[in-house]
């Protein structure tokens, strides 16, 4: 770690606020293992952010891994491949973790995970050619947001100065990212040219949090390697604190750049990608083969033996579990994603999708303080990464003041979760801030 | 049902940091200790009873008015313990006992519970409460001083020590050194030791319950303030200087009343700005008032200005820096010019 590598940068700018979570990286150094092969997966169509897909798929058809099974006309939407070889057993709908209710294909596995026979390398040589391969990759966010990748690469050509890498991984206990970047720095690199290339970005920063020094070295001497004095890859050590990884706070920290409410990262010259997603684009141009699987972290305090897995999109959840030695203790409560932002599930039949980065299961009956009355102690407002004050937010939302909610910044909120982590009051802050916005949009609405 | 086990779904985050009210106020408590120690040690096991007197009928009164209001029992939160203990602080040691009760029903009651209880009231609890006292019973409140360590030895003198403001004022009684007055002297319970209360004051900053901004800031304009009227119109400026840092309820103010969450301003900005009004008008009242009231005014006035404070120091939010300013100030301008080409 004391060694120095040439040519990394530091920041530019410090994360505004946040808070010091603990990591809790505890399957970092755990080697990516492939689950067995589910006997059955369940893929929702909508599982992206955008319009959903319809299937193109009827019950007792035979597919394989990588042939198109929903797919949907709109431009914000991804298409979805079967993740397994075998039978379609139902079309019918499933109830999503957030709540919504979706289209899903379920195909029962023969086992075999015989590739489809149409999986060719893309023919990959103008910027159109190169935004088409993406879509039919059914590409979305592997960060965690699920935004459809295409979409964000469809940019005008020359708005983008520099492209950030993400590989912050500032959630506690999710090791994807890291692993990603020690077992396929190469993709990484190769994946980093080509969107540079037909993309046309100048610079490249690969970022990385300061508490993985064996990830930032193997990236920064491949990058020297393959930049070959051109010097426009570069990677850069962030501060460890959460929540880094935020698209805007990357962004800032990377260039010093703050995207204003309302705009979008490409308005300040950024494209923001996550290293998953860079790395699988590699992939896919060398083989062709659509994403149909995935990388997560499986830990908490109530799984017997977390571990790093690629699974199928799809797979059971409990069958994941299984897989890691079931649960050494009940679980209260199960998460998907990291613990500041994943969602909360109520039971553990239900699929993986192409954006959870992680399967969390937690003994403890519940995590939660008992809430209190705010005692204006302050803790919310310097741990915004946005420079709001959740308790004067909260008071205005009380008495629905709209015009008070609007001045506060209410609307600029990501939802992070470092004003409710360190509330000593133990305030649901982030549903205080979802419900100001609410009634922003109501009053809007109304108008 | 049956077969689910049911899970706990409550939205993000799922994971909480290790700081609650009740630790923070634990931690007050232990901030207090050294003082309260050095109060008994001074002005003898008066002091115990004075306390033991204002923190229990704070207990009392904020059990049966929330009960009374038919709100959830909040004593957990330990908030009325440290109103207690800081309350007795504001009193000389000869209180009577039943004065120091109705001073804490004042506080929790009247200040606290019918605003809303903790981190609602708009003043100072302790302070209003010794204001009221100060208003109600002058007598008592002004005149019953103990000599330091004059409890061991049934001096009669012994009650009659001016404080040292009051002295200083005076000019013909004789001061306590400036030792002592870092280390103990005539006055309220909690302010008799510079030292003690120095001591809570780091403690607090260590463990991040207080950010020292307004200590610092607040000490510091009086100091500024004090050198600046000293140089003008006393022999020795630092000297004079020194007893007013060290002298009246100063730091026990600065460090741990004009720090409470619910009365001064969230951002930095805002701390800056009350705690410098806080350190004027100490020095105002202390110089031209010809009264020892100067700490407690001071930060009750400007509890009162902290919403107004919050308002104007709101943070900008993130992204939003240079576009709102310059509009601001475009039509801040705008509106200056129209007002003078009116005046024309």
């Amino acid at each position: 770690m004391g060694q120095k590598t040439s040519g990394v940068l530091t920041a530019v700018k410090r994360v505004r606020g946040g808070v010091r979570v603990s990591h809790n990286k505890n399957t970092a150094a755990l080697e990516t293992v492939r689950i067995p092969v589910p006997s059955r997966v369940v893929i929702p169509m909508q599982m992206h952010i955008g319009a959903p897909c319809a299937p193109v798929v009827n019950v007792g058809d035979n597919v394989s891994v990588g042939q198109l099974i929903g797919d949907s006309t709109a431009f914000v939407s991804a298409p979805i491949h079967a993740s397994v070889s075998g039978r379609v057993s139902s079309v019918g709908e499933i109830k999503l973790p957030n709540g919504n209710i979706s289209k899903a294909v379920t195909i029962e596995s023969d086992g075999e995970m015989r590739l489809w026979e149409g999986i060719e390398p893309p023919k990959v040589e103008t910027r159109e050619d190169f935004l088409k391969a993406i879509r039919s990759s059914g590409l979305v966010g592997l960060g965690g947001a699920g935004f459809p990748t295409h979409v964000k690469l469809s940019f005008p050509e020359g708005k983008i100065d520099t492209l950030i890498v993400n590989a912050a991984e500032c959630e506690p206990y999710i090791t994807v990212d890291y692993r990603e970047c020690i077992e396929n720095s190469w993709d990484i690199l190769s994946s980093i040219k080509t969107i540079k290339e037909l993309l046309n970005i100048p610079n490249v920063i690969i970022a990385v949090e300061n508490n993985k020094p064996d990830a930032i070295e193997v990236l920064s001497s491949i990058a020297s390697k393959e930049d070959e004095g051109v010097d426009e890859i570069k990677v850069m050590t962030l501060t460890s604190r959460y929540p880094q990884g935020a698209e805007k706070v990357m962004i800032q920290s990377a260039t010093g750049r703050q995207v204003p409410p309302g705009k979008l990262p490409s308005d300040v010259g950024c494209l923001v990608m996550n290293v998953g997603s860079v790395a699988f684009v590699a992939r896919y141009l060398k083989t062709g083969k659509p994403l149909v699987s995935r990388s997560l972290t499986v830990d908490g305090s109530a799984v017997a033996n977390p571990k790093n897995v690629r699974v199928p999109i799809g797979t059971n959840i409990g069958e994941i579990f299984d897989f890691c030695g079931g649960f050494k203790k009940e679980p209260k409560k199960i998460i998907t994603g990291g613990p500041m932002m994943g969602l909360a599930v109520i039971g553990t039949d239900l699929p993986i999708l192409k954006q959870n980065n992680a399967l969390l299961a937690f003994s403890e009956s519940d995590m939660l303080k008992k809430e209190g009355d705010c005692i204006r102690c302050g803790r919310c407002a310097f741990a915004c990464p946005f420079g709001l004050q959740p308790t004067v937010i909260e008071r205005y939302a009380k008495i629905n003041d709209i015009e008070g909610l609007e001045t506060s910044g209410a609307m600029i909120c990501m939802e992070c979760g470092s004003c409710a982590y360190s509330c000593p009051a133990g305030k649901p802050l982030v549903q205080t801030m979802r419900l100001a916005k609410h009634l922003i949009k109501e009053a809007g609405d109304k108008k | 049902m049956s077969d689910e086990r049911l899970l706990t779904a409550s939205a993000s985050p799922h994971i909480k940091s290790p700081a609650t009210t009740s630790r923070i106020m634990l931690d007050v408590i232990i901030a207090l200790i050294p003082s309260l120690v050095a109060g008994v040690l001074i002005f003898g096991p008066r002091v115990l009873a004075v306390t033991g007197v204002t923190v229990g009928f704070c207990v009392l009164s904020e059990y049966l008015s929330r009960r009374a209001m038919k709100r959830s029992n909040t004593l957990g939160d330990l908030s009325a313990v440290v109103t207690g203990v800081i309350l007795a602080f504001n009193l000389p040691s000869t209180i009577p006992l039943w004065m120091a009760a109705f001073g804490s029903v004042i506080a929790i009651v009247v200040v606290k519970q019918m605003f809303g209880g903790i981190g609602q009231n708009f003043v100072n609890p302790a302070l209003l409460a010794r204001i009221v006292l100060m208003v109600s019973f002058p007598a008592e409140m002004l005149s019953g001083w103990a000599n330091a360590f004059a409890w061991r030895n049934d001096n009669i003198d012994a009650l009659s020590a001016a404080t040292p403001l009051a002295a200083l004022g005076d000019g013909a009684k004789e001061l306590p050194t400036l030792f002592q007055m870092f280390f103990a002297r005539p006055g309220c319970i909690g302010e008799a030791c510079a030292f003690a209360l120095i001591l809570g004051g780091l403690y607090l900053t260590v463990r991040g319950v207080v950010i020292p901004v307004i200590p610092f800031f607040f000490v510091g304009t009086v100091a500024v303030f004090m050198l600046i009227y000293g140089a003008a119109t006393q022999e020795n400026a630092l000297t004079f200087t020194l007893y007013q840092l060290l002298g009246g309820g100063l730091l026990l103010g600065a460090i741990f009343m004009a720090t409470d969450y619910a009365t001064s301003p969230l951002s930095i900005k805002g701390k800056i700005i009350f705690a410098v009004g806080c350190g004027l008008i100490t020095s105002v009242i202390r110089v031209f008032g010809n009264m020892t009231e100067g700490v407690s005014f001071s930060i009750i006035l400007m509890n009162i200005l902290v919403p107004h404070i919050d308002r104007l120091t709101a943070p900008t939010p993130f992204g939003v820096v240079k576009e709102k300013k310059s509009g601001k100030k475009k039509e801040g301008a705008e509106a200056a010019a129209e007002k003078e080409a009116a005046k024309a």
